[in-house]
């Protein structure tokens, strides 16, 4: 940020002085027509050493036009016969610029100087830090400042007066991201002071300062009771103020009563900050003003607007949590905003030319929510809401706001197709300006307007499509939360392409997970095959893997391991194998996410020799290189010696001949000496099942066998014959639980030690009946040989059994430990909910009507599909022809043939290259959307649209139209370019070209640069197209006003350009 | 509800802070550096909105001053545009033509202004008269306070000292 400083010392020091002396020019000379004042007299003889240790700089050129003509004034005012108070010999003697500026810079203290009640210091203070040339410098600055502040204020004999100060100064330290904690109890002290001068510094300074959950609070709470019961109206909006920042939950009651009589306090300054103060203990706790309701109720009819507006803040807070008490108030609030859109309110209130549009704004949220779902409320809001619509101005920003509000409002309430119509009419206008802003809203309107009509959006597909590849991300990100609201299984493949192209392309880690689980969520809603779930996943994972949801990662195991859920064998398999092949390609890549690695794990050890195309030694191989690469990653490692535990397991089972390749024994070694327990425990189980025979391996690590159903004989049923045994042998026999009660034994601390490292939280109760082993509880990785010991895992073979019980002698633990490790998976499959699967599709896809699912899949399909193909040729140019001609097949079986096919290609030819000029490529593929979605016009309702998408395009290539309605109109814009021009050279707001506004309205003079709705369209306009004869005239324009290419900042000329 | 509002100037200096939704000081340093990053860099066309950790920021700029507010995923953005235009109505009229210099030295005049027109987060008072008189009705109260500081011979002491 400071790279480039403080713009230049000469922007800096001088600019501001410069429209000063602009400014006390104006007002000299309005001065010498009428009566001389004496303030200008009075300015003259203050000469102040800060002002005119600024460095002395020739005058900016573009200002010179207007300041000679006030200097011309000045003159002929100077050189007039009679006396007046501003005469001064210096001045008459020679009248040079330099001099002059000196002089407007006293008058602009002068007129400033009481403005700066800080003292030199201060104001040195501020200026040094202004020409900070870097954080460092600044810091250093500061952090003297700091000691100097911390010595003095700790002074007891500090004067009240420069008390103030200092916490100012704190103020501004606070502010710059310093500590200034220090100070904190003498700002809270001078909320005690008697004097409302000092007392306002202290609340401002503490409501800085403070939040509310800081210490000092308590000691602000008494003089806010007292100061509440102040007579001074001033002291108790202080106080009100400050309630608003630091009264917290607990504190809330200490103030409330007397916020409430303040309610009806005569000032309506008053009122108002109390009911905000309540709206805000409404927002922390909104037990404590509950009971209120009524008041709230009876300041919606108070005299004054402010207090009403005020009002309405805690009435949509408390209408937001429960709707049915205030039904009976629709009525009133339609009639409000009525009156309001009537213009009722006072002048005062009038923003713009809009009425109260703040008010009215807040008005249309409350009757959103209460005709959410509400005929007969909808019903009384009709006419007013329409009324509305029609009055606002739609070339204001404020107008603008209005609509929006209006349109979210018609969304949430029960439908009128009236004013369906008027919203969709106006979210085309938002869609059609140039304004970025109107942009964004448009698509925010229109995500809001399509879940009522789903059809709206076809018409707008183009626009929608312009907005998704717009440069500004901001939109773009607007955009791709639209298309996800219109998601379905026709369009999903094309939507979640681009949203993960997307995805790669942004480095904002919210926006990522949030992308990628929108991605995911899409996905496993609509995925249209199970190859297209698993190669999105993968895309997903690689990219953003350690930021989804885990969950995913099981899902997507679990989706391999069941395939279609249909008994096709060989499309499971072909599935898995290609799965395997993709992982395979992918698992060599650096940085892969460790969720992800640990898919590519389980997957290669389960399936990857399973049809014989890889041989076991290089799964095997790349298994270790996994673990290798990702050496500090323990349960990557532990997925991976697992998955080579299993491909060697179905190697010997298979009876082949196999023998650990040098890197997997290498890294067994250094895994039995993990530090991790886990790691160790499976490189030893490891090592004991390659000891067993072939039939014994076959029966633990049986083949594919991650779906079958585990059963679990929690009765142990099958040690009935050993126990009988050994209580035959004399053994005492097993007493439950309920009879021990109180004595603990060690296999039970063990239990709950487990259960509470899992939870990682305290457990305040008494220890209790540890609960029965159910798989589904095992925490991931970890295994615990307490509870294997009794739980006999089944794999649904009945020759499990005996042949496995013979093993348990001989390797208790491996054996155990290895049956978990492959249940492990299988169980924790079982446990999480399933998402993904056809059920979902099919009824999705049978749940909108056919015309609906085809009609989309061709408005999203074919109209995004060419966009991909711009940035990426090669893959979609074949997704591009496949679904050409699957659209062509739809079409002609359904409409038989394709009709206009060429007509409709040259009106999207027409409408995308004169909305962006650019190259013939793009238009070119442009072209296909165009005739998709014609060709997409079988069923009965879109063949009376047919007319559609030609008054569609032709209102986009109307868009052009503006240029040339609006060239009547470009003086005013260049005047806009040439003010911004002016304005961004220095701090200087906006009066250097007040004279030149064209509003001509003194108090509207702000032009802001990247302007509001109205402005930024010019801009946008001027720069749109290689129009030369907007260029020249802008040109002729700015360089009258004095700005040209080698003034001060040549950027301003080329940015106007664009 | 607006969560906070921030004057950045062009070269990512802060001007005015005012939080109203509790963060940390860390927090807050954090918040500015990042949003500075992000809006500063932004071009003049693009629009004035930007997702922000799942809030959106509305910006405007005036001049080299950008004034920045956080608002909720579900706020009408065009309406806080227009919130920040109010507010620099108001200090228009306050300051006469404001500049940047009258925000830099006379920051807490501002707050004081920000308070009449914000509280808790949201706009309280959408007529500017109302609010300038207010202001003023404080002002003149402290003036008496402040007659003396301001007395001219007071200014030449300062100024020399």
């Amino acid at each position: 940020m400071y790279a480039c400083s403080e713009a230049h010392p000469y922007i800096r020091a001088l600019t501001p002085e410069n429209h000063k002396i602009h400014r006390t020019l104006s007002v000299i000379s309005s001065l010498s027509s009428t009566s001389a004042s004496v303030k200008p007299n009075r300015t003259h003889s203050s000469p102040n050493p800060f002002l005119t240790s600024l460095q002395l700089q020739p005058p900016l050129p573009q200002n010179l036009p207007q300041i000679s003509t006030h200097l011309l004034n000045f003159l002929i005012y100077l050189q007039s016969p009679h006396p007046n108070p501003i005469h001064n010999p210096q001045l008459t003697l020679q009248i040079n610029l330099e001099q002059l500026k000196t002089i407007g810079r006293e008058l602009a203290l002068g007129s400033h100087g009481s403005n700066f009640s800080q003292s030199k210091e201060f104001l040195d203070l501020v200026k040094s830090i202004g020409e900070a040339r870097s954080k460092s410098e600044e810091d250093r600055i500061v952090i003297r400042e700091i000691e100097t502040l911390k010595r003095r204020i700790n002074d007891p004999d500090t004067p009240k007066r420069k008390m103030k100060e200092y916490i100012i100064r704190l103020v501004y330290i606070e502010m710059l991201g310093h500590d200034a904690s220090f100070g904190y109890i003498h700002a809270v002290k001078m909320t005690h002071d008697d004097s409302l001068f000092l007392k306002r510094t202290g609340y401002l300074a503490v409501t800085l300062f403070l939040n509310e959950d800081h210490d000092l609070i308590i000691l602000i709470v008494n003089t806010i009771q007292k100061d509440l019961k102040s007579d001074n109206y001033l002291v108790v909006c202080a106080a009100l103020n400050a309630c608003c920042k630091l009264i917290n939950e607990e504190t809330i009651p200490a103030v409330v009563q007397q916020v409430v009589d303040l309610l009806g306090h005569a000032k309506e300054a008053v009122r108002k900050k109390a009911v905000m103060v309540l709206h805000r203990f409404f927002q922390k706790s909104p037990g404590s003003v509950n009971h209120l309701v009524s008041n709230f109720q009876k300041r919606l009819s108070d005299n004054d607007p402010g207090v009403m507006g005020a009002t309405l803040f805690p009435l949509y807070d408390l209408i937001t949590i429960d709707v049915n008490p205030y039904k009976d108030l629709v009525a009133s609030f339609v009639n409000i905003l009525k009156q309001v859109a009537e213009r009722r309110l006072p002048k005062t209130y009038d923003y713009h030319q809009t009425p109260a549009p703040f008010i009215q704004i807040k008005l249309l949220k409350i009757l959103a929510l209460l005709g959410s779902g509400d005929k007969k409320s909808s019903e009384q809001m009709y006419t007013v809401i329409g009324d509305i619509m029609r009055k606002s101005d739609t070339a204001s920003n404020i107008g603008n706001a209005i609509l929006y509000e209006c349109i979210c409002c018609i969304s949430s309430i029960q439908p009128s197709p009236k004013l369906l119509e008027t919203a969709a009419d106006a979210i085309a206008n938002f869609l059609k300006s140039d304004s970025h802003n109107l942009k964004y809203m448009g698509i925010d309107a229109l995500g809001r307007l399509i879940q009522i009509s789903p059809d709206i959006a076809e018409q707008h597909q183009l626009a929608v499509i312009d907005c998704l590849e717009d440069p500004d991300d901001t939109l773009k990100r607007k955009t791709f939360e639209l298309l996800y609201k219109m998601t379905k299984s026709s369009n999903v493949e094309v939507i979640v392409d681009r949203m993960i192209d997307y995805m790669i392309s942004i480095n904002d880690n919210h926006y990522k997970t949030e992308t990628a689980s929108r991605c995911v969520e899409l996905a496993e809603q609509f995925a249209p095959s199970n190859h297209w779930f698993i190669q999105t996943m993968n895309k997903v994972f690689q990219h953003a893997g350690d930021l989804v949801n885990p969950k995913v990662a099981h899902n997507l195991m679990r989706l391999i391991a069941e395939g279609f859920g249909e008994d096709d064998d060989t499309a499971d398999s072909q599935l898995r194998m290609s799965a395997v092949e993709s992982y395979l390609k992918i698992v060599d890549e650096p940085k892969l996410p460790s969720a992800f690695l640990q898919v590519i794990c389980w997957v290669l050890g389960e399936y990857g020799t399973a049809d014989g195309k890889y041989s076991a030694s290089y799964i095997s191989g790349k298994l270790c290189d996994v673990a290798e690469a990702h050496s500090s990653d323990d349960t990557v490692k532990a997925y991976a010696v697992t998955a080579l535990m299993k491909v060697y397991c179905f190697e010997k089972a298979a009876g082949r001949k196999t023998s650990l390749l040098p890197e997997c024994q290498s890294l067994l070694e250094e895994l039995s000496a993990s530090h991790s327990a886990d790691l160790q425990q499976r490189a030893y189980e490891f090592r004991a099942i390659l000891d067993l025979d072939a039939n014994a391996i076959e029966n633990i690590m049986p083949l594919d066998a991650s779906c079958e159903d585990i059963e679990i004989d929690t009765s142990l049923s099958f040690l009935d014959n050993y126990v009988q045994k050994a209580i035959e042998q004399g053994a005492e026999p097993y007493i439950t639980e309920n009879e021990r009660s109180g004595t603990l034994n060690i296999s039970k601390i063990r239990n709950h030690n487990a259960y509470e490292n899992s939870t990682h939280s305290l457990r305040f109760e008494a220890y209790e009946v540890p609960k029965p082993v159910v798989p589904t509880k095992i925490p991931s990785t970890v295994t615990y040989p307490t509870d294997l010991v009794p739980v006999t895992a089944t794999v649904s073979e009945p020759s499990y059994q005996p042949s496995v019980q013979p093993t348990w002698p001989l390797v208790p633990v491996s054996d155990a430990g290895s049956a978990l490790g492959s249940t492990e998976l299988k169980l924790r499959l079982d446990g999480v909910q399933k998402k993904w699967g056809k059920p979902t599709y099919s009824s999705g896809a049978s749940s909108s009507s056919t015309s609906n699912f085809e009609l989309d899949r061709t408005t999203v399909n074919g109209a995004t599909k060419p966009d991909t193909a711009i940035s990426k040729p090669r893959e979609p140019r074949q997704s591009h022809a496949e679904v050409s001609e699957e659209k062509q097949k739809l079409a002609a079986s359904l409409f038989g043939g394709r009709t206009s096919r060429s007509e409709k290609k040259q009106s999207g030819k027409v409408s995308r290259t004169t909305n962006h000029g650019e190259d013939k490529v793009q238009s070119a593929t442009v072209t296909v959307p165009v005739t998709t979605a014609v060709q997409a016009q079988p069923h009965p309702p879109d063949l009376l649209d047919l007319g559609e998408p030609v008054g569609d395009t032709s209102s986009y290539s109307s868009t052009v139209d503006p240029f040339k309605q609006l060239e009547g109109l470009l003086d005013l814009s260049q005047d806009f370019n040439a003010t911004a021009a002016g304005t961004s050279n220095g701090p200087d707001l906006m009066s250097l070209y007040s004279d030149t506004d064209t509003n001509g309205n003194p108090n509207q003079n702000l032009n802001p640069v990247n302007g509001s709705v109205n402005p930024s369209k010019k801009p946008a306009l001027l720069t749109k197209g290689p129009s030369l004869k907007d260029a020249l005239d802008k040109d002729a324009l700015v360089r009258q006003m004095g700005v040209n290419p080698t003034g001060q900042n040549p950027n301003l000329f080329s940015d106007l350009l664009g | 509800m607006i969560h906070f509002v921030l004057l950045i100037s062009r070269q990512g200096k802060v001007r005015l802070t005012k939080w109203y939704s509790p963060y940390s000081q860390k927090e807050r340093s954090k918040v500015i550096r990042e949003l500075s990053g992000m809006i500063l860099t932004r071009g003049p066309k693009l629009c004035n909105f930007v997702e922000w950790r799942g809030f959106k920021v509305v910006y405007k700029r005036y001049a080299s001053l950008y004034f920045c507010m956080c608002i909720n995923q579900d706020d009408n953005e065009l309406e806080i545009l227009e919130v920040i235009h109010h507010f620099v109505e108001i200090l228009d009229r306050y300051f006469g033509s404001v500049c940047e210099l009258d925000l830099i030295f006379s920051f807490q005049k501002a707050y004081y202004m920000l308070d009449e027109i914000l509280i808790a987060g949201e706009l309280q008072e959408s007529s500017k008269k109302t609010v300038a008189r207010l202001v003023s009705a404080q002002d003149s109260l402290v003036e008496a306070a402040k007659e003396e500081a301001n007395s001219i011979s007071n200014i030449i002491a300062q100024a020399t000292k």
